[in-house]
């Protein structure tokens, strides 16, 4: 197959890249862009490992061709540490034990970043729900839970101390 | 409580921002120039002879660079010295479907892919055997020639004289139980890369560098030098981040090797990555067992003898298979105090994936059965199951009958705590129908005493440099696969050092680099590779205690490390705002190093007090020249158990021990079983760090929750049925029950700082801990794990009057079960079984069996 010339907005830069009509954007993102930190894990799109955010909305790219991602913005998790620093919610995940073999972080991140920024403090159903879209083997998702609950409250008090 | 400054503190994984960054790198992350992607073509039949290969329309392909096939690398090699059965590629004939026959090496996956249909294989379908109880009575067609009657190994084991003890217990329980396959699948498919340099001097083919997703990268390369015929010293294995191994990864898997031979043959770097159906023929998890149990109590609930005979399901190589089936039948001691024992333990071929190592090796099975049986035995003789569990403790420091020796013994407590936490007393049979409480026990060594290629060579070593910057780097071989190892060492030198954890790097598991550890498998990480991280710090520290004590007129042991600072005991206090003014030593004493008048600046400034961590560095620099510190481990002794056969086989410097309470409900109209909560206390000696220890029991008791409920592995005539994470099951946050753990610390006398193992022996007390609570909430004793809906619903319908039975395929009575069930008693499965296409090996094999046609043809 011949590739075609396409351009993803990925992580607020655009990238022309040349791939086949049938790459999927997590493959394109992985060995076009070198962006590794989207994971393959399952390749029947259950376990969420890849999951990106596609104009803030967390969607699995394994099940997306990159030609059809253009003119949309893509976020990775390359794209969520704020300046320079770990966000509340990654420093979470290492101070709680969020993550123990880290394979299916970067996926959870992308899945809570957007839980987050549409409800800032969500309830225990609402997590359980928006983690139900991925997959761990390590944690059990007992200290996952405690690092999401950790992150909210980092980011009332920090909000809180702001406007104080 | 404890002096201690690094070790017992909550501290964030030394690796975590890599992976919540995404930044770290894991084997399938890494591209190295002009790599080629290699794919597997993998046997479509249980078990047949290969005629042919032709492979030329696969080269003709554009694109295709090399197809390797058996007869390129046909060294035999295994885990285990005793069970070299395995190839890179198979030579003669496949034995599982699923087997790996070919690889081909091509410039993109999609060619690689494409040129694996046109790989011309012709096969002869030989008998295959997928029941081990059948399997056992083979007499032709067997699955590796030299092992009569498909058995890889059978044991016989006395310890004491059971029969005497039967004869006196009041109460005799024999029960079969029967526990399913499972498997790892941890979030990581396997992956390796491979890559040759050329030789300097001979410019040849030379050095071969593997970076694979490895729980043993020392073990990897000395299968790699067998099989390949080079020296170990010409190969480089570099372990990566790891995605999880829970054992998967604790022995070769044929990619590893595959993907060298592939880049030998290739001239060119080869990396393959498992897709996720072939981690699943990867498989190497827990064999389905069945467990004869036979268990004698005494009225006041002691427990006077205890005879097991187990049959393991091992698949069609040996793999850890011998380990498996001793540890299923050593690990019946050192838990209570069992006087008598009989184990009959047989490990047999069948034409299915190899089962291999899995978290709870070889224990988890036979402690469901056990489990359950002393939860029938208490119910028999009318006492509380928590009771008849504190009746039956060991007193240490002790031997137990099968010679394993046991000094710290925390499982006192661990009952304790979750009977306290769980309310039992006053909850335990006061529920409404439907709903149960349940507890149970388990065990895991802390590391094997003896490691599986016998020498006295230490199983652990750890290197530690400490230069002029005040840095300490930490060599160590240790495979860090998402437990928290390299935190663990950083810790254990932190503390010794008495300096900060940001003074450490940790540079882990590469056999270029890292003096040899055997790896992490068998919990014995924290264990031995904490005592040699414990020993090299020491030794550094000597040499640094030495040189500073000259400087402040004392004796080295005057001499207290804390805090990045040096100072003699006694010392004056030295003012808050003093040390918080003082500029930091860095640049401070870097230009004074490089200068090298620091020896001048220290006369002029006479006899000291105290001194930061980098003074006292370059103080013992300025006598020592260099400052390195090695450290050893290996299991003393004494803790290696009897002499008898397969006596090497579960002996441990120590036993971590776990007791656990599940909370359930029964749905008697679905057959639905939820989990509300699960109380797991566990000893690991000392915690560490304690983040890292609960996540660690958590995960294991998450992960003997799925064994306990639904994860199982599906088969219909040696073909796997659900080969994803979807089918398999794997549960979500939304299906995850609370689960509280409590941390027992009974400090060991031979762990670092006390600790022992803390990921693997909560796992096992799970899936009994559940069996108990649905006994306890409904009144039906499920002998066969995992407890689905359907099983449940057939036990439940068994008992009631009148019920219509459910009609699952033949033995079905959960209860009371018989014989495995290819099935696995899953109703989609039920009758006819899935369509075949006509094509379908299965459709085709010969000799098939009057069951398996009944059940292929039978009316639904």
């Amino acid at each position: 197959m011949s590739k075609i010339l396409i351009t993803l907005n990925v992580n607020g830069r655009a990238h022309e890249i040349a791939c086949e009509p049938n790459t999927l954007l997590l493959d394109c993102l992985r060995q076009d862009l070198g962006l590794t930190g989207s994971k393959r894990a399952c390749d029947d799109s259950s376990c969420g490992a890849c999951t990106v955010q596609i104009d803030g909305v967390p969607m699995l790219s394994c099940a997306l061709l990159a030609v059809s991602c253009q003119g949309q913005r893509i976020t990775t998790i390359e794209g969520v540490a704020e300046h320079g620093s770990l966000s509340a919610l990654q420093k979470a995940y290492s101070d709680w034990g969020g993550s123990q073999c880290g394979y299916c972080t970067p996926g959870f991140m992308m899945t809570v970043n957007a839980l987050l920024s549409e409800t800032p403090d969500p309830t225990d159903e609402q997590i359980g729900a928006a983690l139900s879209s991925n997959l761990c083997r390590c944690t059990g998702y007992v200290q996952m839970i405690q690092a999401i609950k950790a992150a909210i409250r980092a980011e009332q008090e920090g909000r809180a101390a702001k406007r104080a | 409580m404890s002096d201690f400054s690094v070790i017992g503190k909550r501290t964030a994984m030394v690796d975590s921002s890599g992976k919540a960054t995404g930044l770290g790198k894991y084997a399938d992350d890494f591209s190295v120039p002009g790599m080629l992607i290699g794919k597997i073509l993998h046997s479509p039949y249980p078990h047949a002879r290969i005629k042919k290969i032709d492979a030329s329309r696969a080269l003709a392909l554009d694109g295709v660079v090399a197809v390797v096939t058996g007869s390129d690398a046909p060294n035999k090699y295994g885990i285990l010295p005793v069970g070299h059965d395995e190839t890179a590629l198979a030579v003669e004939k496949v034995r599982y479907v699923g087997d790996n026959v070919a690889c081909v090496a091509a410039i993109s996956e999609s060619i690689a892919e494409k040129a694996l249909e046109l790989i011309d294989v012709e096969y002869e379908p030989m008998q295959a055997y997928f029941d081990p109880e059948d399997s056992m009575k083979a007499t032709a067609d067997l699955i590796h020639p030299e092992k009569p009657g498909n058995v890889e190994k059978d044991y016989h084991h006395v310890f004491g004289d059971p029969d005497q003890g039967f004869a006196e217990s009041d109460v005799v329980i024999e029960g079969r139980y029967i526990a399913n396959e499972v498997t790892h699948a941890a979030m990581e498919p396997h992956c390796t890369l491979a890559s040759f340099e050329i030789d300097s001097i001979t410019g040849n083919q030379g050095r071969l560098t593997v970076w694979s997703s490895t729980q043993v990268p020392y073990y990897l390369q000395h299968k790699l030098s067998i099989v390949l015929d080079m020296p170990m010293s010409q190969i480089r294995v570099i372990k990566p981040l790891v995605g999880g191994g829970f054992g998967a990864k604790s022995e070769i898997i044929p990619l590893e090797i595959i993907a060298a031979v592939a880049a030998r043959k290739a001239q060119a770097p080869v990396k393959i990555t498992y897709t996720r159906e072939e981690v699943f023929w990867a498989h190497r998890g827990r064999p389905r067992t069945i467990v004869d149990l036979k268990t004698g109590v005494k009225k006041d609930g002691s427990i006077r003898a205890v005879a097991a005979r187990v049959v393991q399901d091992g698949g069609a190589y040996c793999s850890y298979g011998v380990v498996t089936i001793l540890y299923s039948g050593a690990l019946l001691g050192a838990l209570y105090d069992i006087p008598n024992i009989r184990y009959d333990g047989y490990r047999v071929l069948t034409n299915k994936p190899a089962c291999g190592a899995m978290r709870g090796h070889g224990t988890v099975n036979v402690r469901f059965a056990f489990e359950s049986q002393l939860d029938e035995a208490a119910a028999r003789i009318g006492m509380d199951p928590a009771a008849i569990r504190n009746r039956n403790l060991l007193k240490p420091p002790c031997l137990t009958v099968n010679n394993l020796r046991v000094r710290s013994y925390g499982l006192p407590e661990c009952i304790e705590k979750v009977v306290t936490g769980s309310r039992w007393a006053e909850r335990k049979g006061k529920l409404p129908r439907g709903r149960g409480l349940g507890i149970a026990c388990s065990h895991y060594v802390s590391g094997a005493a003896n490691s599986i290629i016998r020498s006295d060579m230490p199983h652990s070593t750890v290197n530690i440099k400490v230069d002029r910057d005040g840095g300490v780097v930490i060599y160590t071989g240790a495979s860090d696969i998402g437990q928290g190892s390299d935190t663990m060492v950083a810790q254990v030198a932190a503390e010794v050092l008495g300096c900060s954890m940001a003074r450490i790097q940790v540079i882990a598991a590469d056999t270029d680099l890292t003096p040899v550890d055997i790896g992490s498998y068998s919990s014995r990480v924290t264990f031995m590779n904490g005592n040699a991280t414990l020993r090299a710090a020491q030794a550094a520290k000597k040499l640094i205690a030495e040189a500073v004590a000259k400087r402040m007129n004392c004796s080295p042991e005057d001499l207290i490390f804390s805090g990045d600072k040096v100072w003699k005991k006694g010392a004056a206090e030295e003012s808050v705002t003093v040390a918080a003014a003082a500029p930091t030593v860095s640049g401070h004493v870097e230009g004074q190093i490089l200068r090298g008048s620091v020896q001048q600046k220290r006369k002029d400034e006479g006899v000291k007090e105290r001194m930061s961590f980098e003074e006292a560095v370059v103080t013992a620099m300025d006598i020592q020249g260099t400052l390195t510190g090695v450290g050893s481990y290996a299991p003393p002794p004494d803790a290696r158990g009897g002499k008898h056969k397969g006596g090497g086989v579960g002996p441990s410097p120590a036993y971590s021990y776990s007791a656990q309470v599940a909370d359930v409900s029964v749905d008697e109209e679905t057959g639905e079983v939820t989990v509300h909560k699960i109380w797991a206390a566990h000893d690991c000696g000392r915690a560490l760090n304690p983040v890292a220890v609960e996540g660690q029991v958590i995960g294991s008791v998450w992960m003997g929750l799925g064994q306990a409920l639904q994860e199982e592995m599906v088969w219909k005539h040696g073909l796997l049925m659900n080969p994803s994470m979807l089918e398999y099951r794997s549960a979500s946050g939304v299906e995850s029950p609370d689960i509280e753990c409590y941390i027992v610390e009974s400090i060991d006398p031979e762990g670092p700082f006390g600790a022992k193992e803390a990921s693997e022996g909560s796992l096992a007390a799970a899936i009994p801990a559940v069996a108990n609570a649905i006994f306890d909430a409904v009144g039906i004793r499920l002998r066969e794990s995992p407890f689905t809906p359907e099983r449940v619903l057939a036990a439940l319908r068994s008992k009631k009057a009148g019920a219509k039975k459910l009609q699952l395929t033949r033995n079905a009575d959960p209860e009371n079960p018989g014989s495995f069930r290819e099935h696995g008693g899953s109703l989609c499965f039920k009758g006819k079984g899935p369509i075949r296409h006509a094509l379908d090996p299965a459709m085709v094999r010969p000799g098939t069996t009057a069951d398996a046609a009944e059940e292929m043809g039978g009316a639904d």
